[in-house]
């Protein structure tokens, strides 16, 4: 009785997400909106925490019958270790980015919107929960369009000229993304016959090995990957985020980057394993073409950062370039590597949404100059975000004991599938971290640099802030000294997700 | 050719795929890229509906008793038509909401002149 219990608490997330997304348009200020954001992520991050324990206690995944109707007709629900997992750490970031980032959104976005900015957080924390537990791939299309359009809402949330067109810039690329998605879906539906996951995997396996419909699955597995590759903002398809990020508030912009582009991932995860299944993969060498597609944005992605001079678009083209890490784990076809990617996932969303807030703090110290010369001694009169800041960049870096040293070490242990592939996947990696070092270490050394002249700090951090920042940087140790437990559990998941 | 000839609504799909999707990249007033962008989605319920329709079946609306399955068409691409049309409903009107509030700050609705304008105003504040 009791485990039936649990077995509903996916679908309460999401509908707690939704439900909080509508409560917020009826309350007439900000603060309560901010207040109902926070006790609905936290009740998510509680129930996916439950939901976790009981799933790795029973080593089981289960699917969940949307108003009972059974298999190949209804909708369903799925979840396993690694989206209760995902869901947790999801939530509990997404609770520490807003805590953490709310000052600013209460003096940058338009007043007297405050409130529709947070329906538009609850409905990016709904879909990205909707996009991890979903088991029908055209709830997938839906809740990416909903995610969408609540993301470029807060793109422009500051309501300027510029940050506009950013959103614009981001509608148009995430529709040309999902315009290609929805085409790869229903080429999949014509083939197949089903909408859910397991049905089209059973089918799909027998057309392979038949060899039937060969050049439609093809173009299928493209469109699907091209069009989530997109979303996600794969290296040459990332145009969109520099700009979306710099003129977004720094609570948006580390949910966008650490968040909502993961939640595609981990749908491509998903198509990866319980819709085209490794075989087909295999078969088809989509590996291939992501693995190289990953190594190019590692260093692609690293080299635009290093030329950049403002500090949130200098995260932002490092997005892409740890976006780049967990494609080419995928592409090293090992289940090795999908657990290294998958740890990655963790480890830069906990790493980039502490990025984006403790920049933002420093931003403000600085008086809202986001310049990374601006920020010089913004550090020593704002200790609390420059601690904070310095610990992520040292993870983004790869330095042992912080979360990006984790990842990388597994991304070098999978890479064992031949002389070819290893050296491949440690030069990039090698060259990767120098790069990151590169770019990343001018900018802490001036936040810890004399400013010159005296300088006063423009805003003072407060309490909530400095508890999200030592919350932030203990997931960050976590994440980098206590992996072996996380990864057991993604072990887990991934098995009972094949 | 005989293939296209019999396939004429998925080939009609695919060519104004294609309009839509140069109209989108190409076009620099923000009017006509959303049209395009409209046209692109507007296609692939074209493909979607022809893909899910048998000539001489009707809808599964079972009027007179009796329910043959072969005298109807499945009518989940038909719901699918319908969502993907609510969707795209929605993007187009915050997409054109975006313009709006793009032409009071800019006065234009051209994307190049709209990107000079902001590059300047970029370079006044640093």
């Amino acid at each position: 009785m009791s485990i039936n219990w649990i077995h509903n608490f996916p679908f309460f997330s999401i509908f707690l997400a939704m439900l909080g997304g509508i409560l917020t348009a009826l309350l007439n200020d900000g603060k309560k909106a901010l207040r109902l954001n926070q006790l609905i992520t936290l009740i998510v991050a509680i129930l996916s925490l439950c939901l976790l324990l009981n799933v790795t206690a029973n080593n089981e995944s289960f699917t969940f019958m949307m108003g009972h109707f059974p298999a190949p007709w209804g909708n369903e629900l799925r979840a396993g270790p690694l989206e209760a997992l995902m869901a947790f750490v999801f939530s509990i970031l997404m609770f520490l980015t807003v805590t953490g980032g709310q000052r600013e959104i209460f003096s940058d976005v338009v007043s007297d919107k405050v409130k529709y900015f947070f329906i538009m957080i609850n409905l990016i924390f709904g879909s990205i929960l909707a996009l991890i537990y979903t088991n029908d791939v055209f709830t997938a299309y839906v809740f990416i369009e909903i995610n969408t359009i609540a993301s470029c809402a807060v793109v422009m949330a500051k309501g300027h000229g510029r940050s506009i067109i950013a959103s614009i810039h981001y509608l148009i690329m995430s529709s040309l993304g999902s315009g290609l998605f929805l085409i790869g879906l229903c080429l999949l539906y014509d083939i197949t016959g089903h909408l859910l996951m397991p049905n089209i995997q059973e089918q799909l396996i027998l057309l392979s090995r038949s060899g039937e419909y060969a050049l439609p699955l093809t173009v299928v597995c493209g469109l699907v990957f091209i069009g989530l590759a997109i979303k996600s903002a794969l290296f040459p398809f990332h145009t969109m985020l520099p700009n979306a990020y710099d003129n977004s508030t720094s609570a948006g912009a580390g949910i966008l980057s650490g968040l909502v582009l993961k939640s595609y991932i981990i749908l491509i995860l998903k198509f990866i394993f319980q819709v085209f299944s490794l075989e087909v993969i295999q078969a088809l060498k989509i590996e291939n073409v992501l693995f190289v597609f990953g190594i190019v944005g590692m260093i692609m992605g690293s080299i635009y950062a290093f030329r950049e001079v403002r500090i949130k678009k200098m995260l932002a083209y490092s997005s892409v370039a740890q976006i780049g890490y967990i494609f080419m784990g995928f592409g090293i076809g090992n289940m090795a590597g999908f657990t290294a990617s998958c740890f990655h996932i963790l480890a830069h969303a906990a790493t980039k949404t502490l990025l984006f807030v403790s920049a933002g703090s420093l931003i403000e110290t600085n008086g809202g100059k986001t310049g990374i010369r601006d920020l010089q001694g913004a550090g020593r009169l704002n200790p609390f975000a420059g601690v904070a800041y310095s610990v992520g960049a040292l993870s983004m870096v790869g330095i042992p004991l912080f979360a990006g040293f984790a990842s990388k070490y597994y991304f070098a242990l999978s890479a064992a599938g031949g002389k070819l592939q290893l050296s491949i996947v440690l030069t990039a990696l090698a060259v990767s971290m120098i790069l990151n070092a590169i770019y990343f270490i001018p900018t802490v050394i001036s936040i810890w640099s004399k400013p010159e002249g005296e300088i006063k700090p423009k805003a003072e951090p407060t309490f909530s802030f400095k508890c999200v920042c030592v919350a932030f940087m203990m997931i960050n140790f976590i994440l980098g000294i206590f992996f072996q437990p996380i990864i057991a559990v993604i072990e887990q998941g991934l098995r009972l997700l094949g | 050719m005989e293939h296209l000839m019999h396939n004429y609504y998925e080939a009609a799909a695919v060519i104004l795929f294609g309009i839509g999707f140069m109209n989108l990249l190409l076009q620099s007033n923000l009017i006509k890229k959303f049209i395009g962008l409209n046209i692109m989605d507007t296609a692939v319920y074209l493909f979607l509906a022809a893909k899910g329709f048998i000539y001489g079946r009707v809808a599964p609306i079972v009027t007179s008793g009796e329910a043959v399955i072969e005298r109807f068409v499945n009518p989940v691409p038909s719901g699918l038509v319908l969502t993907g049309i609510v969707v795209s409903v929605s993007v187009t009107a915050f997409s054109l909401a975006l313009i709006i509030r793009l032409y009071k700050v800019y006065h234009t609705f051209d994307m190049d002149e709209i990107m000079k304008l902001a590059r300047e105003e970029e370079k006044r504040e640093y």
